[in-house]
């Protein structure tokens, strides 16, 4: 349940950044999921849930909107773009797995598909980060 | 744009008593060989302790103690797995016996992510073994871990001497605390690097001879808590750490 990390970062930033700001109330977060990481969204969702229930203050879930980034891949060598959902096919279920514990991990098990080098930029579509958090003073 | 993982990094070491970082700015000085063995003096005195490798891109801190066959848990996030005694992370746990190329950026990120979501059980000392340089590495320490303090390794090479220079007056100018300077690998009489640092205001934690039979112990926990080098270190560290 490594998602449950990430899950309770996302909340404790949420309600410091609400707190600096001085709002009265959270209306709209929104959380970017990197395709990269796989992360699994109900569990995901489950850890927040859980977290929040111990004490999320003015956050709630509904407030909570989440979006996979697509995850994009561009080859420092040759300039190739592609997608990490392409490479997927060559990967094993532990390379994957290690993945998705720590992204840069990628440059262990992918290559660029069409130079074969391991030196790529992730160019969107990497970890877990708050896009937006809206709310009333 | 806000990247939460930068919030919960000292929540996750708020059971560690005393988190020192083994550096020394240059490469093949000793500084994994350091930090391992002290890593295994510390739990030898029944200290609970931990060991995190941070050099990404050369690990060898698994390849000194002879860790194998241990693998993270996931509770909550990922729990460090005990190896004679230690709670040991690596970035091998993933990238198995791969390189890893990573640019520095990378190197950054992939820090951030794994002090973000390792879980640290209660520890009396937590050991960072850091890459060479002072890139990175060093300044995200630095960033992300407001308790860390720095032990810094040297030899009697004044190559190295002057590499450690330029990093202690980094560590000098951000105010971190500088446990002493360990000199490695001397193999004349009396202390070059004593003389030469003295000078820099830094207290000088001693010295330790070349030891010539230590490669034969790599690998094995015991073997290396039988070398000269692990003895002279533990007298060091009794004396001037503990």
């Amino acid at each position: 349940m490594h998602e449950w990390a990430l899950a309770e970062a996302v909340v404790e930033t949420v309600l410091k950044e609400a707190g600096k700001e001085n709002l009265k109330e959270i209306v709209r977060v929104k959380v970017m999921v990197g395709e990269l990481q796989q992360i699994e969204l109900d569990v995901f969702n489950f850890a927040m849930e859980n977290i929040l229930q111990q004490g999320g203050g003015a956050l709630s879930m509904e407030k909570i909107s989440l979006e996979v980034d697509k995850c994009v891949l561009r080859c420092k060598v040759c300039g190739e773009d592609w997608y990490y959902s392409d490479s997927l096919q060559d990967l094993s279920e532990e390379d994957s797995e290690a993945i998705h514990f720590v992204p840069e991990v990628a440059h262990v098990y992918v290559r660029c598909p069409r130079c074969g080098s391991p030196d790529f930029e992730i160019t969107s579509g990497r970890g877990v980060w708050i896009d937006y958090i809206e709310g009333e003073k | 744009m806000m990247d939460p993982r930068l919030n919960v990094i000292n929540k996750r070491f708020q059971n560690v008593k005393k988190i020192i970082a083994v550096s020394g700015g240059k490469g093949g000085i000793g500084k994994s060989q350091t930090a391992a063995s002290l890593a295994l003096c510390l739990a030898k005195h029944n200290y609970r302790t931990g060991l995190l490798d941070l050099d990404f891109c050369g690990p060898s801190t698994h390849v000194i103690l002879g860790v194998e066959g241990i693998y993270p848990e996931e509770e909550k996030g990922i729990v460090p797995p005990k190896f004679n005694g230690i709670s040991f992370m690596s970035i091998t746990y993933y990238t198995g016996n791969n390189p890893s190329p990573l640019r520095g950026s990378e190197i950054s990120n992939a820090i951030i992510e794994i002090l973000a979501i390792t879980r640290w059980e209660d520890l009396d000392f937590l050991i960072i073994d850091m890459p060479p340089g002072t890139g990175d590495p060093v300044l995200d320490v630095i960033r992300l871990i407001k308790r860390v303090e720095f032990l810094l390794v040297t030899t009697p090479s004044r190559v190295a001497q002057e590499v450690l220079k330029r990093e202690l007056k980094v560590l000098n100018e951000l105010g971190i605390t500088v446990i002493g300077i360990l000199e490695n690998m001397k193999t004349k009489k009396g202390s070059q690097v004593a003389s030469e640092l003295l000078n820099l205001g830094v207290p000088f934690l001693g010295s330790i001879d070349f030891d010539y039979d230590l490669e034969d112990a790599l690998g094995s926990p015991a073997k290396l808590l039988q070398t000269d080098f692990a003895a002279q270190l533990d007298q060091i560290i009794s004396q001037k750490c503990l």
